[in-house]
C-alpha cells in the first residue's frame, strides 16, 4: 500500500516522512549515507579508486601519459578530468554524447582541482617546455543514487593519493624521454578536498546526502567543497530557490565535519594498502 | 530604446551598465546587457512548442544555450547554461504553461570579466521583454578576491586573472537570498559571507537600474 502511494504522490510521500524528521530510508535529515572506499581497483591504470556512498558507486582510473606543455604554461603539467555517466548507471541517461549533467559534473571536478590546489602542477613537469605528465582521470559512475559530485570528488582524491608514476628521465645524447617502471613514485597531495551535496526540500528543509528521488524532488541543490584547514573551495549552487544566509552557514559547518570523517577513512585505506604491500 | 548608466559608486563600485530591450523581431523577447566592456546579446522564444521527448505534463520546459564568441559551445558553456536554466526555473510560473517550452539563447559579444553575471542579467531582462510570467526577478554579482584580500565587485578580465578567487551570485528580488552561486579558488567562510553582503548590496543597485530600463 505505502509502495502505491509513493508512486501516486512521491512529494506527498516524503512529506509525510520529514513530519517525523526523518527520510523513507530511516536516515536523519543530517545523516550521510555509509561510504566504503577501495583503491588499486583497476590494475592496468596507474591509479584507481572505488567509491560506494549508500547505492551510488563512482570509480576513477588515472593514466598519466608524456606530452609537451601548453604554451602559455610551459613548466606545468596539467590533469584532465572526464565525469562519465554511461546509461549503466540510471534509465535517465540515454546512451550517446555526454549529457548536460556529466559535462557540468566535468567542469565542476576541473575547477575543484583547480582551486583547492589539489596537486602543484609543477611537480608534473620534468622539463620546461620539453616534457611534463598529464593525468587523465576518467571518473565513471556505475550506479547512480544521488550525490554524484561528492562521490567524484573523493574517489578523485582516493585515486590520486594511489597513483605511481615512473620516473622519467631525459637521455642527453638522444634527447628522448626514458621512463624507469622498476622505480615508481606516489604524487604529492597538497590539499584534501572532500565535498558535501544538500537538497533543500520545499523551501525550507535541508537534506544531506540526497537520494536520486530527494534530488529529483527537491526545490535546490547544494554542494560545499572544503579542505582540511576550512577553507571553502567550491559553494555551488546551480540555481533553485533562494537559501538564505543561516541556513548556507549550516550547510557549510556540516561540510567541515564531513571533511574529517572522509579524510580519516581515506587516510586508513591509504595505509592499508601500504601495509599490505 | 538604450539606455546607459553609471550607476552609483558606493561602497560596491559596478562599472557602466547599459541595456537595450526588444532589439531583434524575431525573438518573442531580447535584450542586450553591458557591464563596462562585457557585452551579452539575450534572445527568448516561449512558450513554444516542445519535442515530445522533452516536454513535462505540468510545466514548461525551460532550454538555455549559450554561444561563446569563438568556437563551438564546450564544457564549460554547459556548465554556465545548467546554472542559468535552474535560475529560470526558480523564477518563472511554469506552471502556467506546462508541456510548452522556453527557450534562451545567449551570445556573448565581448568578454571583460564578469561573464556569468551579465549572462544572467541579459536573461532576466530578455524574460521580462518576452512578458513570461515570474514569481520574482533576478540579478546577478560577481565578486573577486584579490591576493591581498580586498573585495572587487563586477571584476574586469585583468582584475579576474590576477584575483585569488572569483565568487559569482544570482540574488532575488524579493528576499535578496542567494539563488545561485558558482565559485572558483578557494576563501575562507568569512570572506564568503562579507561578499554575499557585499552582493546583496550591489543587488539594489542592479534592481533599481531594471526599473528604470523598463520604464523608458
Amino acid at each position: 500500500m505505502a509502495a502505491g502511494f509513493k508512486t501516486a504522490e512521491p512529494l506527498e510521500y516524503h512529506r509525510s516522512f520529514l513530519k517525523e524528521n526523518c527520510r523513507p530510508d530511516g536516515r536523519e535529515l543530517g545523516e550521510f549515507r555509509p561510504t566504503t572506499l577501495n583503491t588499486s581497483s583497476i590494475s592496468t591504470a596507474d591509479g584507481s579508486a572505488l567509491v560506494k556512498i549508500g547505492n551510488t558507486t563512482v570509480i576513477c582510473g588515472i593514466k598519466a601519459e608524456l606530452t609537451v606543455p601548453p604554451s602559455d604554461a610551459p613548466n606545468r603539467g596539467y590533469i584532465v578530468p572526464n565525469v562519465d555517466l554511461p546509461p549503466l548507471c540510471s534509465s535517465k541517461f540515454r546512451p550517446g554524447p555526454p549529457g548536460e549533467q556529466a559535462q557540468a559534473a566535468s567542469q565542476f571536478i576541473a575547477d575543484v582541482i583547480e582551486s583547492s590546489d589539489l596537486i602543484n602542477m609543477e611537480e608534473l613537469c620534468i622539463e620546461k617546455s620539453k616534457l611534463c605528465w598529464v593525468l587523465y582521470c576518467d571518473i565513471m559512475c556505475l550506479d547512480y543514487d544521488g550525490n554524484l559530485l561528492d562521490a567524484c570528488i573523493i574517489v578523485l582524491l582516493a585515486a590520486l593519493k594511489n597513483a605511481q608514476l615512473p620516473e622519467v628521465t631525459i637521455n642527453k645524447e638522444t634527447d628522448l624521454a626514458e621512463a624507469d617502471i622498476q622505480k615508481k613514485k606516489p604524487l604529492k597531495i597538497h590539499r584534501h578536498p572532500v565535498g558535501s551535496s544538500f537538497a533543500v526540500f520545499d523551501d525550507s528543509v535541508i537534506l544531506v546526502d540526497p537520494t536520486a528521488e530527494e534530488e529529483s524532488l527537491s526545490t535546490a541543490l547544494l554542494t560545499v567543497v572544503t579542505d582540511e584547514e576550512d577553507r571553502l573551495c567550491a559553494v555551488h549552487k546551480p540555481g533553485g530557490t533562494s537559501l538564505s544566509g543561516e541556513k548556507l552557514q549550516h550547510c557549510i559547518n556540516r561540510a567541515i565535519t564531513r571533511n574529517k570523517e572522509i579524510r580519516k577513512l581515506v587516510d586508513k585505506v591509504t595505509e592499508s594498502t601500504k601495509t599490505a604491500k | 530604446m538604450s539606455i546607459m548608466m553609471e550607476l552609483d559608486r558606493g561602497c560596491s563600485n559596478l562599472r557602466e551598465y547599459g541595456n537595450e530591450q526588444s532589439l531583434l523581431s524575431k525573438p518573442d523577447g531580447s535584450s542586450t546587457f553591458v557591464q563596462g566592456d562585457t557585452s551579452i546579446l539575450a534572445g527568448v522564444y516561449g512558450p513554444a512548442e516542445v519535442k515530445v521527448s522533452k516536454e513535462i505534463y505540468d510545466r514548461a520546459t525551460v532550454e538555455v544555450l549559450i554561444q561563446p564568441k569563438m568556437g563551438l559551445p564546450g564544457v564549460r558553456e554547459r556548465a554556465r547554461e545548467q546554472c542559468a536554466r535552474e535560475t529560470c526555473e526558480a523564477a518563472l510560473l511554469l506552471t502556467l504553461h506546462p508541456r510548452s517550452s522556453v527557450t534562451v539563447i545567449l551570445q556573448v559579444v565581448h568578454d571583460d570579466g564578469s561573464l556569468p553575471s551579465c549572462c544572467l542579467n541579459a536573461t532576466c531582462m530578455a524574460l521580462m521583454d518576452a512578458g513570461l510570467p515570474m514569481s520574482h526577478l533576478f540579478c546577478s554579482v560577481t565578486c573577486a578576491i584579490s591576493k591581498d584580500g580586498q573585495i572587487i565587485t563586477d571584476p574586469t578580465a585583468l582584475q579576474e586573472k590576477e584575483s585569488r578567487a572569483l565568487l559569482t551570485f544570482a540574488i532575488d528580488s524579493v528576499e535578496h537570498n542567494v539563488l545561485m552561486s558558482s565559485t572558483k579558488g578557494s576563501f575562507s567562510l568569512q570572506e564568503l559571507q562579507r561578499c554575499i553582503a557585499i552582493s546583496q548590496r550591489a543587488s539594489e543597485q542592479i534592481f533599481q537600474f531594471y526599473r528604470e530600463s523598463v520604464k523608458r
